[in-house]
Formats: structure tokens, sequence, C-alpha cells
């Protein structure tokens, strides 16, 4: 930690004193429910009502939105959200819930929201009094994003929205959506237009929302349809047929480049922590699992592959670090577009490594009481590949760098 | 004791890094390499020792060979982060030089914090070279093995693997005594002192074995003690694995971009070779696995001057890492010259076998993983 404290501002230093002196203070009661892996797996109420609180203390607390403008809810702060998290992420608490209306929907308003769609809002995202779902991907629109089909027409002064989204998480617990659809059919790119479109007060009226079923057993994520929802014009983010643009705000964000920082607790990949999916875990695991007559951790092989897998880890992490010296960095995008792409592979292959390393013990689930780690490295394995597809699949992240940062010839 | 967020490269680390860069680019430009190592492709060829000397004082004017000598010493006692981002340039350029050698010896010689080791690193900050003679004809690296001993003040025996021996002016040697290890100060031209050239892979540098025939020596070239030297050179591993994983970086990153800009102007099928996703692919995984080799290499320079409890485990993985990278990039980047790539007349396999030597130097990616997981998970258990 006292790393993180050399550099910082004078304001962020005071910041910093108040982050750490709030969370030694704050008690978060344990919770009666078993809590999932992250928030995109959150499938009841008592699950998401823990959470809610969680969120809603932390932003009274000044930790969420610190760089906000304070007429939007936030603190007015500058460059202070990387200090709460990094405060957050050390002091053993939970993950946040809203993590889409936080990570994408409340940094692409603040850029192309009108004032009074800002105020009215980010608060409430902030606090998690209204949680938030993203509406992108759709059946026939999936890593070719711009070939949404959802389409919005003007009657009158309002806008008239039929379609279908998928893959929609946290859509059955959600108040608002950010919309990415379509409003003109002739032009690709150019035809496209965003939204922000309420979703809970819609239910059984003009908005239905559909569970869909995980490779987990769990559900989470949905299928939303539109069947002539109504939406004033003030809820069109910048303007008519700016809809590819703005979804770039979201996607930068999404993808962990933008300039907001996303708020984050919970979990983080510090060498002490013990959490399921970080590469240092997997010592402990190997010296609790048996193999070949003696433990996994005294397998030359196994040594070898974890030993891989903590050196990619603490590369990504300094990579990071890197990414903030310009002098270090020959490219401005070129390690920032990596985040997404080397964070969820990690992710994925330290799973798969851990489940490994479990042997036969890796075939129990979490419904198994015998399951080693309460059977969380199997869900953790499937779950990862959420990742490695959400928010633009592995191969569109590896276009999109080979394209952008290398330079070479379009794939399409 | 922890690092600065910015890996201590600053405003003078920049400018020095910048001014090699194009010092390099401008001096030492691919075809000239090529023209300067890969004149004779003969097979059987003797082993050669090709180097560009005016270019070297070049950049001993520069002061490239001072920038870790201790300021007490007569060097610019600047941080070793500032050293790894010059041997990241020369690798990018492939330099044949004295520098890597004469930057391990200086080293180890700050761990020896004798007179005559003080001395010397005066020496190399006004121009002399040194490589260390201290590895053995099995290949271990491990600080106690050695064919070099000494007594009676005469060393025997022979060092292999000293790389760019025929280059440098001093031996930093290593010798096996009744009481330990010791390290003696050798010059190339002593008495009875015999180098055998061997015929290696690499173009851009070269390599010997090196006989002790009954070699005397003084109390003078007494670098470290037989009950010190082994820790001076266990002390000093950190930073020449780092070293040798900058090199890696700056090779990789010469070898990815070579091979980006040849799939702009390759056309199959009637499209440039980038279009195509068996291409694309790879080298993003190649930039990303540099981008992370490079900050490994960073920040284990960057803890052997700030945080030296953990510069052992850093160290291991930049080397680890960059070793890797250093096999993907050689691999991918001659497959994506296709028929040419395969030729002698294009550039790629210099690099190639450039990064093949620095992989297998100081141990290679697997050996590091299994040194680290000593380090992070203990020992095995027998």
């Amino acid at each position: 930690m006292s790393e993180d404290r050399k550099k910082d501002s004078p304001e962020q230093a005071d910041f910093r004193v108040h982050c750490r002196s709030w969370l030694s203070n704050h008690v978060q009661k344990d919770p009666t429910t078993r809590l999932p892996q992250s928030a995109i797996e959150i499938m009841h109420t008592n699950q998401m009502d823990y959470l809610r609180d969680w969120q809603g203390k932390a932003y009274e607390a000044g930790l969420i939105g610190c760089d906000y403008p304070v007429a939007e809810g936030g603190g007015g702060l500058n460059d202070c959200q990387i200090i709460a998290n990094q405060e957050m992420q050390g002091a053993d608490k939970p993950f946040l819930p809203n993590i889409l209306g936080l990570g994408m929907a409340a940094p692409t308003i603040h850029f192309h929201g009108q004032q009074g769609i800002k105020e009215g809002l980010l608060p409430r995202l902030f606090s998690c009094e209204d949680v938030w779902c993203q509406g992108f991907s759709e059946p026939g629109a999936g890593s070719d994003l711009a070939n949404v089909q959802t389409f919005a027409e003007k009657k009158g002064d309002k806008w008239v929205i039929n379609g279908h989204k998928v893959w929609t998480s946290l859509a059955h617990f959600a108040d608002w959506m950010i919309l990415l659809l379509r409003t003109d059919k002739s032009d690709k790119y150019d035809g496209l237009s965003y939204f922000v479109v309420p979703i809970k007060s819609e239910l059984g009226k003009t908005v239905e929302v559909r569970p869909l079923i995980k490779i987990t057993g769990e559900t989470g994520f949905n299928e939303v349809f539109f069947e002539n929802l109504e939406v004033p014009e003030d809820n069109l983010l910048e303007g008519l047929g700016k809809g590819w643009q703005v979804a770039q705000t979201t996607l930068l964000h999404e993808r962990g480049a933008g300039p907001m920082v996303t708020p984050s607790s919970g979990g983080g990949n510090s060498k002490d922590d013990n959490h399921v999916g970080g590469a240092y875990s997997l010592i402990n695991l190997a010296k609790n699992s048996p193999r070949n007559g003696r433990t996994a951790a005294d397998d030359p092989v196994m040594r070898d592959k974890i030993m891989e897998m903590i050196i990619r880890q603490e590369g990504s992490k300094q990579g990071a670090r890197r990414a903030r010296i310009e002098a270090l960095c020959d490219h401005p995008m070129r390690i920032p577009l990596q985040s997404k792409l080397v964070m969820s592979e990690i992710r994925q292959d330290c799973g798969a490594l851990a489940m490994e390393i479990e042997g036969a013990r890796s075939t129990l689930y979490i419904n198994d009481d015998n399951a080693p780690v309460g059977g969380e490295w199997p869900l953790a394995y499937m779950n990862s590949y959420g990742v490695t597809i959400a928010a633009g699949t592995s191969e569109i992240q590896r276009n999109i760098m080979g394209e952008r940062v290398l330079g070479m010839a379009k794939s399409k | 004791m922890t690092q600065p967020k910015n890996f201590a490269f600053g405003d003078d680390e920049k400018m020095l890094r910048d001014t090699a860069r194009k010092f390099l680019a401008d001096s030492l430009p691919t075809d000239k390499l090529h023209q300067l190592v890969a004149g004779n492709p003969d097979l059987y060829r003797d082993p050669e020792c090709l180097w560009d000397k005016a270019l070297w004082q070049q950049i001993v004017e520069l002061g490239w060979t001072t920038v870790i000598v201790p300021e007490e010493d007569g060097g610019m006692g600047m941080s070793l982060v500032a050293l790894t981002a010059l041997i990241e340039e020369t690798g990018r350029a492939g330099l044949p030089s004295p520098f890597i050698v004469t930057s391990n010896s200086s080293l180890v010689l700050r761990e020896c914090k004798t007179d005559p080791a003080c001395r010397l690193l005066g020496e190399i900050a006004e121009g002399t070279t040194a490589t260390l003679a201290t590895i053995p004809k099995s290949g271990s690296w491990y600080a106690l093995d050695c064919d070099v001993q000494i007594a009676d003040n005469e060393l025997t025996g022979t060092a292999y693997f000293v790389q760019d021996a025929r280059k440098v002016d001093k031996f930093i040697v290593k010798a096996k005594s009744a009481n330990g290890i010791a390290l003696y100060e050798v010059p190339a031209n002593a008495e009875d002192v015999e180098v055998i050239a061997d015929a290696i892979i690499d173009l851009t540098r070269d390599q010997a074995h090196i006989n002790f025939n009954n070699v005397k020596v003084t109390d003078d070239q007494l670098l470290a003690a037989p009950e010190q030297g082994c820790e001076a050179l266990d002390n000093a591993e950190p930073g020449i694995l780092t070293l040798v994983a900058a090199d890696m970086c700056g090779a990789a990153e010469w070898q990815l971009q070579t091979t980006v800009e040849y799939t702009k102007v390759r056309e199959q099928f009637n499209r440039q070779l980038g279009f195509f996703q068996a291409v694309k692919h790879p080298l993003v995984d190649l930039m990303i696995m540099i981008d992370h080799a490079k900050s490994l290499t960073y920040n284990a320079a960057c803890a052997i001057d700030s945080e030296p409890e953990n510069a052992a485990e850093f160290a291991r993985m930049a080397k680890a890492r960059a070793s890797d990278v250093a096999a993907f990039a050689s691999n991918r980047s001659i497959q994506f010259h296709g028929g040419i790539g395969f030729t002698w007349e294009c550039f790629v396999h210099l690099y190639t076998k450039r990064q093949k030597h620095n992989q297998i130097l100081y141990g290679d990616a697997s050996y590091q993983r299994a040194r680290l997981a000593d380090l992070l998970m203990g020992p095995v258990a027998i």
C-alpha cells in the first residue's frame, strides 16, 4: 500500500486517509446467502439487496463516483476513484453490484447525455437505487455489433421502440438500460442511435425480460423484448445517427481503456490474496492437493505451470503500471486495449489449471459438500467463458489491436 | 523498501534512451549489421569476431559504460533502469559489442566491494572492457560450480561459454580454492592465457573457452576473496538476468515491427497478409507478450535498486517471460516472412540467432520458473 501512496497528489493523499478511515470503521455484516463470484452472476433478490446496501453505503461515504461533477451526484474530485478502488480492494469488502451502470452507463451518460439526464439518472446509479443493464447484443449482432436491428421510430414527440436484445446481464433487476439501436435501415453505422430507456417500470407493459440459463446453471443474463416502448427525445444521447460514436465510449470503458476509472471493490490480485481467480492462490491449492504420491506443490510440472500463471499475472499487473508512464510506452493505446483480453484469458487459464491441480476432486461442483474450496474453481472456470466472449470476443479484441495499434489490414 | 511508481524512469533516463535509439538507428541500420556480421555464410568457416570498433569507441564516448559505475569510482552512478533502457536499444539494433558483458562485469564488481574491484570499475568508466569467465564445462549456472582452480597464486583450468571474449580487455575469472570461490582480474593478453573461439550460431557476438595454464596472479588482481566470491556473483545475478531480458525485449520488438511491416507490403490472394487472422492474431499475441516481458524487466531493474528483497524473484520472472517471448517472436518472424524468411539474405535470422543465444544464457524459461518456484513455494519435498 505504501507504494501506492508514494506519488499521491495532496488531494489524493487526503482522500486516501478518508477512505481508509471509513473502511476500517465501516462494519459490513456477513451475507446470509452465498454470494456469486461477480455482479453479472447475481441471481436472487436477497443477493442483490445485500450488495445494493453495500454500494449505497460506499456511495454515501464518497467512495463511488469520486471524479464525477457534484451536479451529477459525484464527488467533484480529481483522479480519486483510483485511490478509492485501491483502498476498497485492500479492505476485504464485497463487490459492487451495479457494475454495468458504473462501468459503462455512467461514463457514456457523462460524456454524451444532456444535463437534465445526467442530473436525474447518475446519482441514483451511483447509489444503486437504480440498477442498470446494457442492450447491445442481438441474436444477429454479436461480434458484428453494428448489425443491430432493434428499431426506434419517431411518432410525434416520442420515440417508439421495437426489437429483441440478448445476453443482457442484470436485466432481471434493471431499472434502466443503455440501448444501441437502429433509426435508419439504409446506413449500417450512421443509422445507429443510442438511448437510455426504462426497464422495470415498463415490465408487463411494453418490455419483457426472459432469463437465460448459463453453462454454470446460474441465471443472471436475459433476453429483452421491446413492443412499442415510448421514450421522450431527451433519452436520445448525442443526437440522431450518433449511436456508433457513443457506443465507442461505452466499449472503451467496458474494456478498461476509457478516461473514467470504474469504481471497483472486492477481489484484487495481490500476492497475499487467496480468493478464487488469482494465480497466487494456486500455490496453497497445490499444497493441499494430493498428486502422484506427493502434493501437487511437489510435482515439477505443476510447479512450472503455476509459475507461468503467476508470471503472466504479474506481467499484466506491471503492464498496467507501465501504461501510466508515457516515456515507457511507444503507443498510447497499446497496453490499455490489452487489458480485457489479457485479464479474461488469464482468468480462464487459471481456472483450468486450478481444476488440474484439484485432480479427481475438481469433478465436485458447488452443490457437493466435499468439493474443494466449495466447488468455486469449476464454477470460475466455466464462468470465465462469459468474459472471453462478452464485451467483444477475444478474437474481435485481437482484430482491434492488430488494426488500431499495429496498423495491419482490416479483416473485413 | 518500495519502488517508485514510474520505475525510476525520469527525464534523464528518457533522454539517454532516446539518444541511444537515434544513434543506433543512424549508425547501425539492419542492412549494415547484416553486411558486418553475415558477409560469410560458409558453413565451415572459422569462428569469427565481427564488430565495429569505431562504433564502439563512439559508444564509450557517449558514456554508456559509465552509467551504473558508482560516482565515487568515476561513473555516472545512474539507476539500473537507465542501463536496462540502453540494453533494450542495443537488443533492438542487434549490436555486436562488449557492452552487455562489460555491464555484467560492473554488476559483479559493484558487489565485490574491494579496492581492486573499485579500481577496475574506475577503469571501466574510462573505457576498459571486461567479461565474466565464470561458467564450467557442464553449463551449470550455479556460482559454486567451477572448472578453474586457484592454488599458490596460480590459476589452472578452463572457463567455458565466455561471452564476447575476443572483444574485451579483461576477464573476471571465477576460481575455486580450498576456502571457496574467489574472483580474479586477468588481462586478456596475459601470459599463459589461451582463448579458444567457439563456433556458435549467433552472428552478433563471439564466445570462447579460455585455458588458464598456470597463470600467475597477485593480490592486486583479487577482486573477491574465497569467502566472498559466491555472494558477489549471487547478488549480481538478478541484474544480469534483467539485462539479458532487456536485450531480448528490444530484439523482440524489432522482430514484431519488421514482421508487421512485411504483412503490409506482401500480398497473397489479392490481399495484404495482415488481412488474414492466422497472421494478425499471433502478432497481436506477440505484442502482448513483449509488453508483459518489458514491464516485468523494468519492474526487476527498479526492484534491484529500490526493493532488493524481491529482486531475485522479479528478475527470474523477467528472464522467464522474455525467453518465452524471444522464442515466439523468432518462430513467427521467420514463418510469416514465408520462403524469403528461410534465406540467409533476409535479416530475420540474425535476430532469431541472437534470441536463441539469449534464451539459453543464464538459464532458459523453464529453468527460471523452477528457481522461481523454489522462492515462492519452497523446495520440493523428497
